[in-house]
């Protein structure tokens, strides 16, 4: 009998404002230790909380990008529980009234061994505005930890799925498709090695049809990869205790990414008492519709839907247009060279998932680290498109353009890499040929068609591989028809 | 010089009759003879208190004076103040010095006026003695036997003794109105929202109010004049257009509809207090007012919920108070944990950790609803009262305090008791209403009496004119402790 | 609805864990028979009917206001480290925490 996997995902993603939730003091990632840490983020005694509105709409941003509900009116509470970089003794999130509920993601899950790729849509539970604790340095200070508080006071949106997942690889790639989402409508940077994005996942098993079995919390999984293995250890080491027997108890676990395991933080019973309650300090949040109205206005055209419509307008498979969607500068860029080349959406996509994403795993690069820009190979596919140069030109056009920069005039120029597309020129290049090679031109009047390409071959020679190839070859098949 | 109101304080500063720093002086010889004894001030600061003073004469000088530039005020230890010592009447804050200032005494600094020191008070706010200080228990002015009230017993001492010519003081249950009684002298809790919390250290932040305590309701008027305003640090300050608390002072009282609360002079008030108020009602009669019996039905359930409520609010707050980044650190523990604990413990005083453990009782899990979500409910029955009785009232009156001031440890050690002693003034502090006291009397104990009067939200203009024009036509107000 | 008002010393004990206060057994006997004493004055509030009655959490109805995302505060490290305990770095240094 087999088993099923059961995963909801709760992840972290830190807002991209300039300034923390709670009060100005700024963002900024890598300061030295505590001097960002104002009056408000020391929780000095007095002071006071005002919610930063950059923040807001940034929740009401994601939450209009998966179509949730936004709340007009949220509240929120205080998490009470003691920890050094929890610096009032509690932590501003929300509770029972958080600002989105009840969104979703539709995610697409890459085939893999049988299994053919498919799509799903998840199902996001709420998402809730808090703010971030600060860092624990655990470097030796004489035996003691020390506490950065930079961090603290930085806006975060959880935002939690329900149990829809069933493997760790649609785990994936739902957190793939957030972590996709939030860069693409600029309310979180993605940077996962700076913590920007972090997940929880939420793991039982059970035999399909029966209730949903106890779950256990994996904490702080920072990478896809990590996210995975640690889904599947989590798995496989409940299996093993249910199937030997024992009974899972409801806990929070921590991943060991160089053992590849996970262990115990705390049980049920010694789960803390948050005592949550609504923050006196702070007054119900109100979103307006007209609100509301302004911030779907700045919203961009969202994955999916530009996804659609490539398929639709550009007649593009639905592997190319995901590829093309797989980040906003990614498909700011296949349409910013679209716009060079208008209707060559072929040409234009094959050229930026082949030469292009090759080039750029090559040189292990994001696509905003690119050293093309779009317009530049907008400027050697329009050279391509009107027959100054052949493909080949083009890709040695792009080579150096990758490595020493430039336009793609000026090194068409310097490369001498122009075709002839002198009819003329090309006539009196054939001529010359079928005169030397009477004896094959007989040979292939009789009917030896594969000597075409011999002909192809010597022609392009004499012009030193400039011939205008389509040009060329209507010429020589109407001289060699005789 | 000492019993002059802040009007004519002010006057005689402007016409350099007198300098900032003579008056300024003044006080801090006259703290330096009495505090001893009364231990209404934690800390002065003569130096800082002098600079102060010098920079006032200057502005004074050049005419660019506010009406309280060059006048000491007192503060209560509540307010960070930078440079000075801020504790909070705590141990936990014994060495804290204050990094910024709050609100409150930002608008100070602005007018010019001088901070005289540091009032004493009970630990955190909490406490309606001033027993509960870690820097011993206030005084009596009247009668050194007797507590000050609480919490802002240190503030109510320093105005009824003449040690500043007027203080700050907070209110989250009574804290500024009960002292005031307590002390003879007169205090204002604004409507909650009128005045910023920010840089006062919180005890029940949606309870929390700060306002002044002096001599006279013309004096609070100046005092409220600086202190109120819109706040952007604080979320919970509101956003009014400024106004002159003093514009009203002078208006007549006919028609003025007062309305007494028939569950204020039920059981439990003292015949002292009972009779005294009731004779400053005769007065109010006299001066063109009308009387109408209200009722407060929910207002015998506010103890038990501020009781609730105010401890549940408070545990949070004082969580940051961990021995981290500021405050008492314990000098030996085994670990995190027990470094926490025991600094918590030593730092913290028997009443503030009751106070403590009350409201992690009641918001923990299994009880929320019960105690917490419960209490904010009769909350609300308790402000529609208010709501109701103001339809047929335009103030309303009563005492302040079920007793004039008791003795030491005479409330012995049942909290409840304490805690039933601000009967009367904490469902002003649930419905976010204003509220004052002004001294109506002594009782056969020759320990003042003092009158409450209820206002509508954001009232207090009216409700100064109500005091101010009492004032006008009685005495008590200007009665001083004699003998000290 | 009435919670009980007994109040077990192993309540008083999780209460003190809960709130970080260290507490002997004598003060945690002397705290539960003061708490007995508070909770029996907060009982009275269970006889109340508040069937839709909304919670009141605030005394006045306003809604929160926001801050403009702009920052807004400099550097005061040097100044707030003056007045804590044990700082080295720059940083807060607090016995050694372990996961």
């Amino acid at each position: 009998m087999t088993w099923e996997i059961v995963i909801g995902l709760e992840v972290h993603a830190q807002l991209s404002t300039s300034s923390k939730i709670f009060c100005g003091a700024s963002t900024a990632f890598g300061a030295e230790p505590n001097t960002q840490a104002d009056a408000v983020s020391i929780a000095l005694p007095g002071v006071l909380p005002v919610l930063n509105k950059g923040a807001v709409e940034r929740a009401i941003k994601f939450g209009l990008a998966v179509g949730a509900h936004i709340a007009p009116r949220s509240v929120f509470a205080r998490k009470n529980y003691f920890y050094p970089d929890l610096p009032k003794g509690y932590q501003i999130s929300q509770f029972d009234l958080p600002v989105v509920g009840n969104g979703q993601l539709t995610i697409h899950v890459p085939a893999s061994g049988k299994t053919a790729a498919y799509e799903k849509t998840v199902r996001i539970t709420r998402a809730h505005l808090e703010e971030d604790a600060g860092k624990s340095l655990h470097e030796d200070f004489h035996g003691m930890t020390g506490i950065d508080l930079n961090r603290a006071g930085t806006p975060l949106l959880e935002i939690v799925s329900e149990p829809d997942m069933r493997s760790a690889a649609e785990a994936v790639a739902y957190a793939k498709a957030l972590h996709t989402l939030v860069q693409w409508i600029g309310i979180c940077d993605g940077n996962m090695q700076e913590g920007s994005f972090r997940c929880d996942a939420n793991v039982s098993v059970r035999r399909p049809g029966s209730p949903l079995g106890t779950r256990r919390e994996v904490k702080n999984l920072n990478s896809f990869r990590f996210l995975e293995q640690a889904i599947n250890y989590e798995v496989q080491w409940q299996v093993n205790t249910l199937e030997s027997g024992g009974a899972i108890q409801q806990a929070t676990v921590l991943f060991d990414p160089d053992k590849g395991e996970t262990r115990m933080m705390r049980t049920k019973e010694e789960a803390h008492d948050y005592r949550y309650f609504p923050d006196p300090d702070l007054l119900p949040l109100d979103i307006s519709e007209e609100w509301k109205k302004q911030v779907r206005a700045t919203l961009p055209e969202l994955p999916h839907v530009k996804q659609a419509r490539y398929v639709k307008e550009f007649g593009l498979s639905a592997y190319d247009a995901s590829i093309l969607t797989a980040s906003r500068e990614m498909a700011n860029f296949f349409e910013t060279v679209l716009a060079a080349v208008p209707g060559d959406v072929k040409m234009c996509a094959n050229w930026i998932m082949g030469e292009v994403n090759a080039q750029l795993n090559r040189d292990g690069l994001e696509m905003t680290q690119c050293p093309i820009s779009a317009q530049q190979l907008g400027g050697i596919l329009q050279r391509i498109a009107d027959n100054t140069i052949s493909n080949s030109g083009a890709k040695e056009v792009f080579r150096t353009m990758w490595a020493e920069g430039g336009e793609a005039d000026t090194i068409i120029e310097a490369k001498g890499l122009k075709q002839v597309s002198d009819s003329g020129a090309i006539e009196a290049l054939v001529d010359e040929i079928i005169a030397a090679n009477a004896d094959k031109v007989a040979e292939y009047r009789s009917g030896k068609d594969k000597l075409f390409g011999f002909f192809v071959g010597l022609a392009m020679k004499a012009s030193q591989g400039k011939a205008n190839p389509a040009q060329l070859n209507e010429i020589l098949k109407q001289k060699l028809a005789g | 010089m000492l019993d002059s109101s802040l009007q004519q304080l002010g006057s005689a500063l402007r016409a350099r009759k007198i300098s900032s720093v003579e008056l300024t002086q003044l006080y801090l010889d006259r703290i330096a003879a009495l505090n001893p004894a009364l231990n209404a001030y934690i800390t002065n600061n003569a130096e800082a208190s002098l600079a102060q003073a010098r920079a006032a004469d200057m502005l004074l000088s050049e005419g660019k004076a506010h009406p309280l530039t060059g006048i000491p005020v007192a503060q209560k230890d509540i307010f960070c103040a930078k440079g000075w010592r801020t504790t909070c009447g705590s141990k936990m804050l014994e060495n804290f010095i204050a990094p910024y200032d709050a609100h409150v005494i930002k608008q100070f600094n602005n007018a010019g006026a001088v901070n005289l020191g540091k009032t004493n008070m009970d630990e955190f706010a909490m406490g309606s003695s001033n027993e509960t200080s870690y820097f011993g228990a206030v005084k009596n002015p009247w009668d050194q036997k007797a507590v000050p009230g609480g919490s802002s017993g240190g503030s109510a001492c320093a105005v009824a003794a003449r040690l500043c010519a007027a203080a700050t003081g907070t209110d989250t249950g009574g804290s500024i109105r009960q002292p005031a009684a307590l002390c003879g002298v007169s205090g204002l809790k604004p409507t909650y929202g009128v005045v910023s919390r920010y840089g006062m250290i919180a005890f029940a932040s949606s309870l929390d109010q700060a306002g002044p305590m002096a001599r006279s309701a013309e004096d609070l008027a100046m005092m409220l004049n600086v202190m109120a305003g819109f706040d952007e640090r604080d979320s919970t300050s509101l956003q009014r257009d400024k106004e002159d608390y003093a514009r009203d002072l002078e208006k007549p009282l006919n028609g003025l509809r007062i309305g007494l609360p028939k569950e204020f002079f039920a059981g439990g008030l003292s015949n002292d207090v009972a009779q005294a108020v009731e004779t400053a009602i005769a007065e109010y009669r006299k001066l063109g007012a009308t009387i109408v019996e209200i009722t407060l039905p929910n207002s015998r359930l506010s103890v038990p919920v501020y009781y609730v409520l105010a401890p549940a609010e408070a545990s949070s707050n004082l969580s940051r108070f961990d021995g981290v980044r500021y405050g008492y650190r314990a000098p030996e523990y085994s670990d995190l944990t027990d470094m926490y604990e025991k600094s918590r413990a030593q730092g913290f005083g028997a009443e503030v950790k009751r106070r403590i453990m009350i409201g992690t009782y009641v918001l923990s899990h299994g009880y929320y609803d019960a105690y917490y979500l419960q209490a904010q409910k009769i909350r609300r029955l308790i402000a529609q009262d208010f709501t109701e009785a103001y339809k047929q009232c335009d103030v309303i009156m009563g005492p302040t305090s079920p007793s004039t001031a008791f003795k030491f440890g005479e409330k012995g050690d049942d909290p409840v008791q304490m805690y039933l002693s601000d009967i009367y003034t904490i469902a002003v502090n649930l419905a976010g209403l204003p509220g004052m006291s002004i001294p109506c009397g002594f009782g056969s104990d020759n320990m003042p009496v003092g009158l409450q009067i209820i206002g509508n939200y954001f009232d207090e203009a009216r409700m100064l004119n109500v005091a101010h024009q009492y004032q006008l036509a009685t005495d008590w107000h200007s009665r001083a402790p004699q003998g000290l | 609805m009435s919670p009980t008002i007994y109040l077990a010393n192993a309540d008083v004990r999780k209460v003190a864990r809960l709130a970080r206060l260290a507490m002997s057994e004598t003060e945690i006997e002397a705290a539960r028979a003061q708490l007995a004493g508070i909770f029996e004055l907060i009982a009275e509030m269970q006889a109340v009917n508040t069937q839709n009655i909304a919670p009141m959490s605030h005394a006045q109805d306003v809604s929160q206001r926001l801050r403009e995302d702009v920052v807004t505060e400099t550097d005061q490290r040097e100044l707030f480290q003056t007045i804590a305990p044990q700082v080295e770095a720059g940083l807060y240094l607090v016995p050694q925490v372990i996961e």
